[in-house]
């Protein structure tokens, strides 16, 4: 049996993957279906029926409000922060969501927060790595963009935890697109990874030298993608629906559903072909066609690629290079396949001046996961092909505490190498005062309200003092994977402060707790009824067979009590099927198997000799040679 | 309510096994951090005990902190300085002093003034003066000169306290140096004033 491994996962907006370093390079691990892509998309259409990746996607047309996608979306986000695309997304959130509380999706009776779907998404990839090994897969390196938040990250470590995997590392797509990129080619200089996904982008520079991939600066947009081009062809087909048929079909989950899978056909093929066709069969029979050709398509999306434009440039004014002294661009993430992307990076980089192009031969779908399995196999030890490398990257925000007067006193610089520390000083202003409170934020702004707010520490126990006397402590600690960790003390009296966190749009370790086990508790019912479900298939075989036996002239070669058993136990399985034990179904159905073997060896026997017009068995085989087997006609189906 | 004491200061340069001379050989410097960077990042200790990982984020963090600030001239001065047990005004955390006008620099300074606040009214009227551009253009011009020059005479300063470093303290060196101290505190804040007019020239004409 195969050693666990640890493997690298990039959980997409669009689609996620799972790879792993196979001897000197990476490889991505199929699913059942043979498919590299897993979408990133969750139908559950009835309760504890949760349906994943492909086969999820079908129900888009029938149940589009029990469908999730781009979940990444939502992660470690407020209501807030989603107001404008939830017209567009087919499911609904909870209606009584507090400002500051994590978002939570009404799906009929149930609810299921973002990093749950994320975790669904994760369990398949756990399957399907764990199928392709042959053994148990619990620890995982996951992809998150560079520019997430520490909400944003430790929603994703949550989705790790849920799904039975232990995150050992989160790490930024491109990095990790730039270890892939960096692998086999022994790359040295300054490399720039422009990452257009279906959700967000980033924009890092790096420098490669000697097996160090030491990140300068980082920038980019989480609310940036593939889905905001899909979103505005989507608002153009509505309009011209509207206009052109009198049709408002803004409120029609399963229109909008199936004009989004027509724009988005007609998104890919513009990037080979000059002219497209969005083509949708509308509710009502009506249909809707409408050519657009490359040119317009530009310029409808030019808006959204401009928005790239901004980070770049702010980019490399953080790193402190020219767009000269960039070596290589390389171009990561469904989106940058569109010829538009290749136009605007050249231009941002200016690369055709200098007889470069942006590099495009890695599968821009797979290479961060590549990447992610590169770095997977860094931290189990490493081998020759990775021996030097190591990944040295930065945290994208700065890091505050809220002052007097709701102004940000930064503590850790955006763009600081991580782990990265920083130790501040805190007292009390009341008497006796044992709380002290302290509002953490990441952004750059300068006051707290245009900030993004992380967490609230509340720091408990300090002993009773006078006011202004006590000395605590506060140690701020971004680790390896970009997260806040907070530690404090008071040092008169040497004690550790209890620290209460209570995080923003997230969950508590408690919570996460309980869904840990929610979750283990549906997967043990999920499996115990497909159990049921391949049992009764099994006994239903047995039983047509045996209501056809009848009309076999090997019938009347059984023994009256023969036949009388086989009539009693198939009754008694009849009943069984209908039931929920399965231990008995599989007991009626062993038995029934058994009563009816003589009667399948004779039936064999008979149509052998009908079709060797009356020859025995064994002249006959002489002529037969080794042909193919055919299976015992009431042999029950393998339980996998 | 958070509050600014002269604490104990963790030494950077002894994190490097540096002495606390201000000229450093940046590109050493960047071997070293590799080197270190190797030996004790998170990443080498993926897969050992917690313990060990604490530690490992422990010292990296120390690693890191230590390598932005004696990579950058001015932290590593005001990094310096602090070791030596001077308080700087501006503090790592906390908002920034208003630093005082450069005795020398006061017309300029006035002047500037007047032109910014002019091109902020032609901002708001939507007009633009090119002759006014121009001007500002030059006054840029010529206080990034200035802020060259700041450069300029605190790397002489550093000169003068890599001198001292290593030789048995006697009294005149003593004096020496607290003056290349002081020398240095005021250089530090001319450049902090200075950086703020060339911001304040880029800001208004690029808008």
């Amino acid at each position: 049996m195969a050693e666990s491994r640890i493997v690298g996962i990039d959980l997409g907006t669009t689609n996620s993957l799972v790879a792993f370093m196979q001897g000197d390079h990476p490889v991505v691990i199929p699913g059942e279906d043979g498919v590299n892509l897993v979408p990133s998309v969750v139908a559950i259409p009835a309760s504890k029926q949760i349906i994943v990746g492909n086969p999820a996607g079908k129900y888009l047309a029938s149940v589009p409000d029990r469908v999730i996608y781009s979940a990444k979306r939502l992660m470690g986000r407020g209501v807030e922060d989603v107001q404008d695309e939830l017209n567009l997304f087919p499911f609904h959130l909870a209606d009584d969501i507090q400002p500051g509380e994590i978002l939570r999706l009404q799906l009929g009776e149930q609810q299921y927060t973002p990093p749950e779907i994320s975790a669904y998404i994760l369990r398949q990839l756990k399957k399907n790595a764990e199928r392709y090994f042959g053994a148990p897969v619990t620890k995982v390196v996951v992809t998150v963009p560079a520019y997430f938040n520490d909400a944003q990250r430790q929603a994703t470590k949550d989705a790790g935890r849920m799904a039975g995997l232990e995150v050992l590392r989160l790490v930024n797509e491109p990095t990790a697109a730039a270890l892939a990129y960096g692998l086999d080619r022994k790359k040295e200089g300054t490399v720039a990874v422009y990452d257009l996904g279906g959700g967000t982008f980033d924009i890092s520079i790096l420098k490669l030298h000697e097996g160090i991939f030491e990140v300068i600066a980082t920038n980019g947009d989480t609310h940036l993608g593939g889905d905001d081009i899909d979103n505005l062809l989507i608002a153009i087909a509505l309009d011209d629906i509207d206009g052109e048929l009198g049709l408002n079909l803004r409120d029609n989950a399963e229109a909008i559903q199936a004009i989004r899978k027509a724009v988005i056909e007609a998104k890919i093929a513009l990037s080979i072909a000059e002219t497209a066709r969005i083509s949708v069969q509308l509710p009502g029979g009506h249909p809707y066609h409408r050519e657009i050709t490359r040119q317009q398509f530009e310029q409808i999306i030019k808006p959204v690629l401009d928005r790239t434009i901004g980070p770049c440039r702010q980019a490399l004014k953080d790193a402190g290079v020219t767009p000269e002294q960039i070596d290589d661009v390389v171009l990561v993430g469904g989106s940058t396949r569109i010829p538009n992307v290749r136009t605007l990076t050249d231009e941002i980089f200016h690369l055709s001046p200098r007889g470069k192009k942006p590099h495009i031969e890695l599968n821009p779908d797979e290479v961060v996961a590549l990447g992610a399995a590169v770095q997977a196999h860094i931290l189990e030890g490493g081998s020759k092909a990775t021996e030097d490398m190591l990944l040295l990257d930065v945290t994208p925000l700065s890091l505050g505490i809220e002052a007097l007067g709701g102004v940000v006193a930064k503590i850790i610089q955006r763009n600081s190498t991580i782990p990265a520390s920083a130790t501040e000083h805190f007292t009390t202003g009341v008497d006796g005062q044992a709380n002290v409170a302290i509002h953490v934020l990441q952004g750059e702004r300068e006051l707290a309200k245009d900030c993004r707010s992380l967490a609230r520490f509340d720091l408990k126990g300090i002993p009773p003092m006078s006011a202004g006397l006590p000395r605590i402590e506060v140690k701020f600690l971004i680790d390896a994977n970009g997260i806040l960790r907070v530690s404090a003390r008071e040092q008169r009296s040497g004690k550790e402060a209890e620290i209460e966190v209570k995080p923003t749009y997230g969950l508590t370790d408690e919570q996460v707790e309980t869904m840990i086990l929610d979750s283990f508790d549906n997967a043990e019912e999920d499996f115990h009824q497909r159990q049921l479900i391949e049992a009764r298939n099994e006994a239903g075989t047995i039983l047509a067979a045996v209501e056809k036996a009848p009309g076999s002239p090997a019938w009347l070669q059984l023994t009256e009590e023969e036949r009388q058993q086989i009539a009693t136990l198939s009754e008694e399985l009849g009943v069984l099927k209908e039931g929920d034990d399965l231990h008995s179904l599989r007991a009626g159905t062993e038995a029934l198997d058994k009563a009816t073997r003589r009667f399948a060896e004779l039936m064999m026997d008979a149509a052998v000799t009908t079709a060797l017009g009356g020859q025995t068995m064994l002249s006959a085989g002489e002529k037969l040679g080794d042909g193919p087997i055919a299976p015992h006609p009431f042999a029950p189906a393998e339980i996998k | 309510m958070s509050t600014q004491c002269a604490h104990p200061q963790v030494d950077y340069f002894a994190v490097f096994s540096l002495q606390r001379k201000l000229s450093i050989d940046l590109a050493q410097l960047e071997r070293s951090f590799y080197r270190l960077s190797r030996q004790f990042h998170p990443d080498v200790y993926a897969t050992k005990s917690p313990k060990e990982q604490q530690w490992s984020l422990d010292q990296t963090s120390l690693l890191n902190d230590a390598y932005r600030t004696l990579k950058d001239p001015v932290s590593r001065t005001e990094h310096l300085l602090r070791l030596e047990g001077v308080i700087l005004e501006a503090g790592k955390s906390g908002v920034p002093k208003e630093s005082r006008v450069p005795a020398d620099l006061l017309e300029e300074v006035f002047e500037l003034n007047m032109q910014l606040e002019e091109m902020r009214m032609n901002r708001k009227m939507g007009e633009d003066d090119p002759q006014l551009r121009s001007d500002l253009e030059k006054a840029r011009a010529t206080f990034e000169s200035q802020l060259a020059a700041v450069d300029s005479n605190l790397k002489d300063q550093w000169t003068k306290w890599d001198a001292t470093v290593g030789v048995p303290a006697e009294e005149t060196w003593d004096a020496n140096a607290a003056k290349i101290k002081n020398d240095m505190v005021a250089l530090l804040d001319r450049r902090r004033y200075i950086r703020n007019l060339v911001r304040d020239v880029k800001d208004a004409l690029e808008g």
